[in-house]
């Protein structure tokens, strides 16, 4: 029962840290259609991020990589990457992305968003 | 020894605040979390803890027994891709006729090894051996007084690599188990003998090895809302997966071929950031197996996530 208890208090102690970093919202939106081409793809996680070790590519159809390679943090908000994009032309464009949360855990996913002109 | 305890979780506590180190996931395959699933078991390995799993349901038995069981499990990597685990439970039953009773269930032990994951295809497979410890639970629940082995195989499949034309399909995945339960003993017999006579009665009672079986269909709103389609869900849906289970079991031998019991289960599991809560409505697929209407919770804890620098990283092996 002692080690129950204490492990409850670990758990309540351990709120500062981090988890596994889920995609909580992104722009363009997940599976959404723009009516204009956006100038960057921003992707916002449950977690703080280490922009060091995490990427976001955005392909278009042809598997081409589009975006500026240029991946930031958010200055004012460690969760949110930015990555910029040129002029894109219309059709369906891949956002393929892997974070490292702060406290190491790895994961990745992938949406779609379309470019109607 | 309760100061060694003390000091063992002290110690992890001091590792956890102070460590650099890296931690690694549980559940995951590619874009694909797959949650820990409460009446078959998962596909992969991790640390984990189910604290507490309740279940209610009345059974057949004695006709008709209100049995209740709370049970702790825990499983621990020893290197990324071996885990072990423990489990035990405590059982009431509660006959409609006679006494009611409770007590431990027997010590359960399994090691489980990753065979394979593939992030591409969502996929991931483990293979199992698992025994079930006799003599070291209370009869009086029925309890066995012989141990029983249990290798199987387990699976899971995310739907994610379907066609965009299917995309609203791609939040599915299924999780599966296969395996069989083999007795050490095949029989125990109980003698009775009536004080008024002093005629002996035995009475025989048959152990047939078991086929295990079971698999989960579950449908990932975390996975509808960050890989598919953002429907602007707002908390508790954007984290809820709905899911039915089928836990089922076929004896194979001793007089018992074919006679399969089992539950459908369906249910819904909310994940958080570092536990997840099931809840499953437990339906019995023939008489055989009840008439009864159940319910199965359970509170379940990432380790890995909670104490990513000590109890939730691998022994051994370092990280992947």
């Amino acid at each position: 029962m002692k080690c129950i208890v204490i492990f409850l208090i670990l758990v309540a102690a351990s709120a500062r840290l981090e988890a596994h970093a889920f995609l909580k919202d992104a722009n363009p939106g997940v599976g959404s259609t723009m009516q204009t081409s956006p100038s960057e793809v921003r992707i916002r996680f449950t977690e703080n991020i280490e922009p060091a070790v995490s990427s976001i590519q955005v392909f278009d159809a042809s598997g081409k990589e589009v975006d500026k390679h240029d991946l930031h943090l958010d200055r004012s908000d460690h969760a949110l990457l930015h990555i910029s994009l040129p002029q894109l032309r219309a059709g369906t464009y891949k956002v393929v992305w892997r974070v490292v949360s702060v406290d190491t855990h790895v994961t990745n996913g992938n949406f779609t968003f379309r470019v109607v002109r | 020894m309760k100061l060694l305890s003390l000091f063992f979780w002290l110690i992890c506590a001091a590792c956890e605040f102070s460590a650099t180190g890296r931690a690694y996931g549980h559940g995951f395959a590619g874009a694909r979390f797959f949650p820990a699933t409460l009446s078959t078991d998962d596909p992969f390995v991790s640390d984990e803890l189910s604290l507490p799993t309740v279940s209610t349901i009345r059974t057949p038995d004695d006709g008709g027994t209100r049995e209740t069981d709370i049970s702790v499990d825990v499983s621990k990597r020893i290197t990324p891709d071996f885990a072990i685990e423990i489990g035990d439970s405590f059982t009431a039953l509660n006959p409609h006729d006679g006494r009611a009773a409770n007590g431990f269930s027997n010590l359960e032990l399994a090691g489980k090894y990753q065979l394979l994951k593939n992030g591409e295809h969502e996929a991931i497979v483990s293979i199992g051996l698992g025994v079930e410890i006799g003599g070291t639970g209370s009869r009086s629940v029925g309890a066995d007084s012989f141990s029983t082995w249990a290798p199987g195989i387990f699976f899971g499949k995310g739907f994610g690599d379907l066609p965009n034309e299917a995309r609203f399909l791609k939040p599915f995945a299924i999780t599966g188990q296969l395996g069989v339960a083999i007795p050490t003993s095949a029989s125990t017999r109980s003698v009775t003998i009536d004080v008024q006579t002093g005629e002996r009665d035995i009475e025989v009672e048959r152990h047939p090895d078991v086929l295990e079986w079971g698999f989960a269909l579950e449908y990932s709103l975390i996975y509808l809302q960050s890989q598919v389609q953002d429907l602007h869900l707002h908390a508790p849906l954007d984290r809820l997966i709905p899911l039915v289970e089928f836990a089922l079991e076929t004896p194979l031998n001793r007089g018992e071929e074919g006679q399969t019991t089992g539950t459908i289960n369906p249910g819904f599991i909310w994940a958080g950031k570092y536990f997840q809560v099931g809840v499953e409505a437990v339906i019995p697929i023939n008489e055989r197996t009840g008439n009864n209407v159940g319910v199965i919770a359970q509170l379940h804890f990432f380790v890995d996530d909670l104490f990513p620098n000590s109890l939730g990283r691998p022994l051994f092996g370092g990280n992947k």
